[in-house]
């Protein structure tokens, strides 16, 4: 349908080329592109805007504007229980990325720097993690984590995301780690300086954009974690968002109007990490080629 | 000197990360095959043998073949519209001709990725909710009203509901990825294809395709493999439900362990889980490696 266009030297250089060359084709594509859109625009609005509503509102006029906007409802959500969500989940995913950074990147500098069969071995062990995944686990983690007392208590989920990240994080890092010229740390020893001070001094420095990928996907992952926050945590004080806004959906009942104002705020601190690292986040996984 | 510091950083570098990878991955893969010989429940340290009365169990249970034909089916529409759709949507927004809107639709596709899945499992239970659902709602408003649905609650549409929220949560982020390999194929392949007179489908075909074939490959075994995990998604929205028929693996191996607790039979389903995953991740891992090593 579109096999008429053969942009000339003549149209690529005319700006006004679109108006004259606007198809059926190109028409319908644009349609199903702002349809595609409005369909994911949609709901989100419908999230803020249902947020500042009465249960009553929602429920009769699905599509209409609160007649009174209800800030209160953000109030009500943060001191009804997603303030300790928050709290905990901030903790627990503070922890596991400053762990999981200095863990990996330590693993991969000696994994890209050294070459022996012992080497070699630790490699395929750490990136071969990524063969497990969390749910064949649960389990015996479960039991596991008993024994060692720390069920139900934040380090059950620190210790075993911050498990679970490290292969992907070591893969990516390691990646990067290969590309750094060895002249660098060549001259480096020249003038005294040690391992740790290769290691602190130039692989690190050189690695913000790849470290700043890890720091996005990390988050991202010990943020939104659903299965073990869910499993390992039982008390209510020390749930994190996941776990903790279906507990609160079912303490809320019909009070939807708070229920989505707590959606809201939980969702708030990645929106603004991902707008603030996007840059990062793109080029580390295009390097990488990994999704999180 | 020198030679001191060859032999202990390395070791002291990676005990962190081997310790814990045995302790919270190694060893519970182990512990996970060798428990699904057994049958015991969570608190009892009490484990009779079994032998393989669980696998054997595998094959009556209908929630099993009900819930692998849900991954297959979560497989198979995600790589449609997650690898295809996403292929071509980024293929779009690449064109010269959208180049005003692009940026902008970029943004916008993306946003959903943004939101935790909770969160969007949550307001799409908004979304399906039979009374006052925007679905729903949005169909009366067009003049479908005969197509409305209890969508979540129909054991024809529960499944297709939760994989259609995953798609809406998902494809922009793979389209992304696939805007990255495009923005690296070289302007010339285009250009030369311009100049033999190619129309925009055929150039898809004959340079887009071919040139981000890695990324087709990665992305496909990347969905395949989170298509045979998921678990939050029917979790949240149906819990498997009405019956078992949205059920998937792991919300069933979830049920029997924790709810049921039956916890010899849940590793037996886990086994089942790791095998089907562990295959894709071995060859994402030989890939992702080709190129990096020297």
């Amino acid at each position: 349908m579109e096999q008429v266009i053969k942009p000339s030297v003549e149209q690529v250089i005319k700006p006004s080329r679109k108006l004259r060359k606007f198809s059926i084709g190109q028409f319908l594509t644009m349609l199903i592109l702002a349809a595609f859109a409005i369909a994911i625009l949609y709901p989100l609005l419908w999230m803020v805007i249902s947020s500042m509503k009465s249960y009553n509102e929602i429920f009769n006029d699905v599509w209409g504007l609160p007649s009174t906007w209800i800030v209160e409802n953000y109030a009500t959500a943060w001191s009804k229980g997603i303030s300790g969500y928050f709290m905990n989940s901030l903790l627990v995913t503070s922890v596991t990325i400053i762990a999981v950074l200095i863990i990996g990147s330590m693993a991969a500098f000696v994994l890209s720097r050294y070459k022996t069969r012992w080497i070699d071995i630790a490699l395929i062990f750490t990136i071969g993690g990524m063969m497990m995944n969390p749910q064949v686990a649960l389990i015996p983690l479960f039991n596991i984590l008993t024994n060692l007392d720390l069920i139900n208590t934040h380090w059950a989920l620190i210790l075993t995301y911050i498990a679970y990240r490290l292969p992907l994080t070591i893969l990516l890092l390691r990646g990067y780690f290969l590309s750094i010229p060895k002249e660098l740390e060549e001259s480096a020893i020249i003038d005294g300086c040690t391992e740790f001070g290769i290691y602190r001094r130039i692989y690190l420095p050189m690695s913000v954009p790849i470290l700043l990928t890890t720091i996005v996907l990390t988050a991202f992952f010990a943020w939104n974690e659903f299965l073990f926050a869910t499993v390992f945590i039982d008390s209510e004080t020390l749930k994190t968002i996941p776990s903790g806004l279906m507990n609160f959906r079912d303490a809320l009942r019909t009070d939807w109007g708070v229920l989505l104002a707590g959606m809201v705020l939980a969702s708030l601190p990645m929106i603004a990490l991902l707008i603030f690292l996007q840059k990062y986040l793109v080029q580390g996984l295009s390097e990488g080629s990994v999704k999180g | 000197m020198q030679r001191r510091k060859f032999n202990i950083i390395p070791v002291l570098f990676l005990l962190p990360s081997i310790a814990l990878l045995l302790v919270f991955v190694y060893i519970p893969l182990i512990q996970n095959f060798y428990n699904s010989f057994f049958d015991f429940s969570v608190f009892s340290q009490t484990k009779t043998f079994v032998g393989f009365e669980n696998f054997k169990n595998l094959l009556a249970d209908k929630a099993v073949s009900v819930g692998i034909l849900n991954n297959v089916k979560y497989a198979i529409i995600s790589v449609i519209l997650q690898v295809g759709f996403a292929l071509v949507l980024a293929y779009i927004l690449e064109d010269k001709l959208f180049h005003r809107v692009a940026p902008f639709l970029r943004v916008v596709y993306f946003m959903p990725v943004m939101i935790s899945i909770s969160v969007v499992a949550l307001l799409f239970g908004f979304v399906y909710n039979p009374q006052m659902g925007l679905l729903n709602s949005f169909l009366e408003l067009i003049g479908l009203e005969n197509l409305k649905e209890v969508w979540l609650g129909n054991p024809e549409t529960a499944i297709y509901s939760v994989i259609a929220m995953s798609q809406w949560h998902s494809i922009g982020f793979v389209t992304l990825l696939f805007i990255v390999a495009i923005q690296k194929i070289p302007k010339e392949l285009y250009e030369a294809a311009d100049i033999d007179g190619a129309g925009k489908i055929r150039k898809f075909f004959s340079i887009t395709v071919p040139q981000v074939r890695e990324a087709i490959f990665v992305n496909t075994l990347i969905t395949i493999t989170g298509s045979m995990l998921v678990f939050n998604e029917p979790y949240i929205l149906t819990n498997g439900g009405p019956g078992f028929s949205s059920t998937v693996l792991s919300v069933h191996m979830y049920q029997t362990g924790f709810v049921k607790d039956n916890m010899g039979y849940a590793s037996t389903l886990a086994i089942i889980i790791f095998i089907l995953t562990a295959v894709l991740a071995l060859i994402q891992i030989k890939l992702s490696r080709t190129g990096k090593d020297d």
